[in-house]
């Protein structure tokens, strides 16, 4: 059986917290650049800019990326074949107060939701999702979720005969509510089947996958969904433009004969996560 | 782009000839406030104590700032979602607030105080934070410093870039994409 070291496991944290914070995944600033490119109106086109600049500034003077520094969201797969010395969840906190405090990152969790809304001050408790796979690794993937972002959220449960244009119409309709609010272009992860929460679980981890779906009516359901989406005029920042959705992922999960959960994580353009393998 | 650069305090004659969908530039002394500010600062009027800064022609800016670093004035620093502030904000506005600078839509009645205030409500970049660091030169804390990231600040800036939202004539310019 294979160990991991309670250092090798607070270090890795440590680190994913620092990239998370400070530079964009290669793909995302991808994104950026290429919208930034087939914008026309000036305004959408001069935002797209700025948020590039602002990636650049972030990574060269290790300024964070947004001063939302996020709920920190974990995703951990254990290793059938590997045991970690120690606890790895408690390990994962540690290392997530030591790095908000460390590098300047602002906390932004409180205590209790209703009756005690004091600041932890540490950025923690992370989320933390833990499977057991097989194999003998341990993959860690930090993901930062602003609160703006969250707060436009949504999970309906619809029937099971529903058409899937209806579908579409409720995704297309949320985006467009929600409008400027989640800081568009938005990643958009949408989580389908399960129970509530594993639609809702699927929608965080859908937005992490950098390919499009393999199967090809989902990839080609992804597809209409953007499309559909850049048509609403929304644009960079709700400003006003093309580009309102850079990207849409979706993760199914078998359901129930009587539900069809369709859950919806609205992603800033600032789609922060790292992940590594140890 | 073209730009409308703006010096505080920013009096009404100078939200006049902004429209919805203008390009501004912000110089001068903007203070931090969000949630917690806000409802901290309503509690005060509402005992009618002394407030902690002046908030006649002020620009406010729905912001909480991640920690400065060692020689810098201040962290990242770009927006917060503003209908948070809604329920606020006639409040805000009865105190002479000329400014509200945020990210995304208010409600109708907010638009309705504006335009009865003659007061103009901006977007700042959301997300672009390290960004818009780069245009703050000073950052003092006048007030609750208790709140951490939520206190009120001072912050001195130069060239701060905001896109006019809703203007003293009704122009919205999220109703207009």
């Amino acid at each position: 059986m294979r160990t991991i070291s309670h250092n090798q496991l607070y270090s890795a944290v440590v680190d994913l917290v620092f990239q998370a914070n400070f530079s964009l995944p290669a793909h995302v600033y991808q994104a950026l650049s290429t919208m930034q490119a087939t914008e026309q109106k000036p305004l959408a086109k001069e935002t797209l800019s700025i948020l590039i600049q602002n990636a650049d500034i972030a990574a060269q003077k290790h300024i964070p990326l947004c001063q939302d520094c996020g709920s920190v969201i974990v995703f951990l797969e254990i290793g059938t074949g590997v045991t970690i010395d120690g606890n790895p969840e408690s390990i994962i906190q540690n290392a997530v107060a030591d790095a908000y405090k460390n590098h300047y990152l602002r906390p932004s969790i409180v205590k209790d939701p209703l009756f005690d809304r004091t600041n932890t001050g540490s950025n923690t408790p992370a989320f933390i999702h833990t499977e057991i796979v097989d194999g003998s690794s341990v993959t860690i993937t930090v993901y930062l979720k602003g609160g703006g972002s969250e707060n436009m959220s949504s999970l309906k449960m619809f029937t099971p005969t529903t058409d899937i244009e209806e579908i579409i119409e409720y995704i297309v309709t949320t985006v467009k509510q929600a409008g400027p609010n989640p800081c568009p272009p938005l990643f958009l992860g949408i989580g389908i089947g399960g129970t509530a929460d594993v639609a809702m679980l699927n929608a965080k981890k859908a937005v992490l996958h950098k390919e499009p779906h393999p199967q090809e009516q989902y990839r080609k359901l992804e597809g209409e969904i953007l499309q559909r989406c850049n048509k609403t005029g929304v644009g960079p920042l709700g400003f006003g433009g093309k580009n309102t959705v850079a990207m849409v992922r979706i993760k199914e999960a078998p359901t129930h004969i009587a539900t069809l959960p369709v859950a919806l994580n609205l992603n800033c353009h600032s789609l922060r996560y790292r992940s590594i393998a140890i | 782009m073209k730009t409308i650069d703006l010096y505080t305090p920013i009096i009404e004659s100078s939200v006049h000839h902004l429209k919805a969908g203008d390009f501004v530039t912000i110089s001068g002394t903007i203070y931090t406030a969000r949630d917690k500010a806000h409802k901290k600062i309503a509690d005060l009027v509402a005992q009618q104590k002394s407030l902690p800064i002046d908030f006649t022609n002020a620009v406010i800016y729905y912001a909480g700032p991640s920690p400065a670093q060692p020689g810098m004035p201040i962290g990242a620093i770009g927006p917060t979602t503003s209908y948070r502030m809604d329920a606020y904000t006639n409040i805000m506005l009865a105190l002479g607030v000329r400014m509200f600078i945020g990210k995304g839509s208010r409600d109708d009645e907010v638009k309705k105080l504006l335009v009865m205030h003659k007061a103009v409500y901006c977007s700042s970049f959301g997300g672009a934070a390290a960004y818009l660091n780069q245009c703050v030169v000073d950052a003092q804390i006048v007030a609750f410093e208790e709140f951490g990231p939520e206190a009120m600040y001072k912050l001195t800036v130069e060239k701060f870039p905001v896109i006019v939202i809703n203007d003293i004539y009704g122009g919205d310019l999220y109703a207009d994409v």
